[in-house]
């Protein structure tokens, strides 16, 4: 087992469709630290389906700080630039919450990654020094069920938000479901763009990740409690990789992301 | 995360299409990389490279030819199973005969080039049966629509098992959309389900213990193109006992396996 595994891809809340194991916090909040984790970045669930945007970031704010010593979990509010007034969302998540990040998930909320108020969101966001995690994929094409079918996201009109927003710091959760590589090398290439790593697949997968983006763009991420924790971490087994690399992958890049309190 | 004291491992569904190397051999060489480093005893493999999904008879040869050469070299670690197609009844029938009954492979592989409840497929079927092999049946449902015109569903298997009762038959995937898959097969104690080539969505394992009970859940990664890792998780990871665990990591697989083995004479 790594020590010390920095997760930057967990959720908190009830998937709408199925009960998964470790989906009450603390349950959650065991699982992890079982599987060497000593800090979890969690989105909700919630902020996929809920409109009242404010009551959900609200919610996980208040359970990341009931957990464990509080600095666990580290909660990443969910902006939606369709709804009304999105930008009093994100002022709460950063001046009432203290959120270091946001996790946006455009499937869900209806908008293409070329859209006007999407970009307007990151832009600001980046202003103001708050990591970017966008939810690429969660739940593969084929076997979304009926009523809660999302498109698969487009990425190429990242290439050209990140090369233009200042300072951003993007954390792409789920992109390889659909990923093609040359677009994943321009990302990674545009800016500063981070790959999590619940969703790679294909043997000996960070070894081929390494030369695609470069060691110090992945972070260790395991979509907990939507997947099984154990796959991202065996990843980390299959692959042949230097000591050095692994500290990256578990927790070094993300440190890099947010520093350590000294 | 995989414990020391990992029981035998035995891989269900695994293929030489994609590793690295020029020959069926290298190829399998750097299958077997990774499945030293997961601590993977045995694998199954089944086709060549490059895939084909609608194999001519020769084709159907050419790839048995080369999963015959990967074992050559490797027939500690693996076995073989019969790439055969309900297109090519005859040729499948003699395939089975070269690989199976006369040379060392232990099963047979249906995948996406005819839906097997068509019954022109029971020859191959009864075919295997005689000879004890584990057959494996692809099977998909996908809930955008994608089927291919060929690739078989849960349904489609559970109308096989009607008409070949008592025979064992593997419902590859589980369908993919893995709940409608195991409630799909249910009814049918000769099907067994293989969990291998889908997400390791959170509570699949626990859902196809509770439902078709453990003797019926057999690990499989569908690796080089699915990750080792990812398709452990679901029985490693899962909320279950260390029996449980071990009987869908390779306990199930020797148990259906043992027949053929026995009749090859094959000890493992």
């Amino acid at each position: 087992m790594t020590p010390g595994i920095i997760d930057s891809n967990v959720w908190f809340g009830r998937w709408p469709f199925r009960r998964l194991p470790g989906d009450e916090p603390a349950d959650l909040l065991g699982r992890l630290q079982r599987a060497g984790v000593r800090q979890a970045w969690v989105g909700s669930f919630d902020a996929l389906f809920h409109r009242d945007m404010g009551a959900v970031n609200e919610r996980l704010a208040a359970d990341c700080r009931a957990l464990g010593d509080g600095e666990f979990c580290l909660p990443f509010g969910t902006v939606n630039p369709k709804l009304p007034d999105w930008e009093d969302d994100l002022r709460r998540c950063r001046e009432a919450h203290h959120m270091r990040g946001i996790r946006l998930a455009p499937a869900y909320h209806g908008y293409p990654l070329d859209d006007p108020s999407f970009v307007s969101l990151v832009r600001r966001a980046a202003e103001q020094q708050l990591i970017v995690e966008l939810l690429i994929s969660l739940e593969d094409q084929r076997t979304q069920p009926a009523r809660g079918r999302v498109p698969t996201l487009d990425m190429a009109p990242l290439i050209d938000l990140v090369k233009q927003a200042s300072g951003l710091q993007l954390v792409l959760l789920g992109a390889f479901h659909a990923s093609k590589r040359d677009v994943i090398e321009r990302l990674a290439a545009a800016g500063e763009v981070y790959f999590e790593i619940a969703t790679l697949e294909g043997m000996g997968g960070l070894t081929r990740l390494i030369e695609w983006v470069s060691v110090d763009r992945i972070l260790f991420g395991s979509a907990a409690p939507f997947f099984y924790i154990s796959s991202a971490v065996l990843k980390l087994e299959e692959s042949d990789l230097a000591g050095r690399q692994l500290e990256q992958i578990c927790f070094a890049n993300a440190e890099r992301l947010i520093p350590r309190p000294r | 995360m995989l414990p020391r004291a990992t029981p035998r491992i035995w891989d269900l569904h695994c293929h030489i299409t994609s590793p690295a190397g020029r020959t069926p051999i290298e190829r399998m060489a750097d299958l077997m990389r990774y499945a030293d480093r997961m601590r993977i005893e045995r694998v199954c493999i089944y086709m060549g490279y490059p895939h084909s999904m609608q194999p001519s008879p020769e084709r159907l040869r050419e790839e048995n030819d080369q999963v015959l050469e990967a074992l050559s070299h490797w027939h500690d670690r693996a076995f073989g199973f019969c790439y055969v197609s309900g297109e090519h009844v005859e040729a499948s029938l003699k395939e089975i005969d070269r690989c199976v009954r006369d040379g060392p492979m232990v099963g047979i592989k249906l995948w996406v080039a005819k839906r097997c409840n068509d019954p022109s497929l029971d020859p191959i079927i009864r075919r295997a049966a005689e000879l004890k092999a584990v057959i494996f049946q692809h099977t998909w449902l996908k809930t955008d629509g994608n089927n291919g015109p060929g690739e078989s569903t849960p349904d489609d298997l559970v109308e096989l098992a009607k008409r070949h009762p008592g025979v064992p038959l593997i419902c590859g995937h589980t369908g993919g959309t893995w709940e409608l898959g195991i409630r799909t097969v249910r009814p049918m104690k000769q099907i067994s389900i293989d969990l291998a080539g889908s997400d390791p969505t959170n509570g699949f394992t626990e859902m196809a213990v509770r439902e078709l009970g453990a003797d019926r859940v057999i690990y499989g990664s569908d690796a080089p193109g699915r990750s080792f890792a990812s398709q452990l998780a679901k029985v490693v990871g899962a909320d279950l006992d260390d029996a449980t665990k071990e009987q869908i990591l390779g306990g199930n697989l020797r148990r259906m396996m043992a027949p053929i083995l026995a009749a090859k004479g094959v000890r493992v």
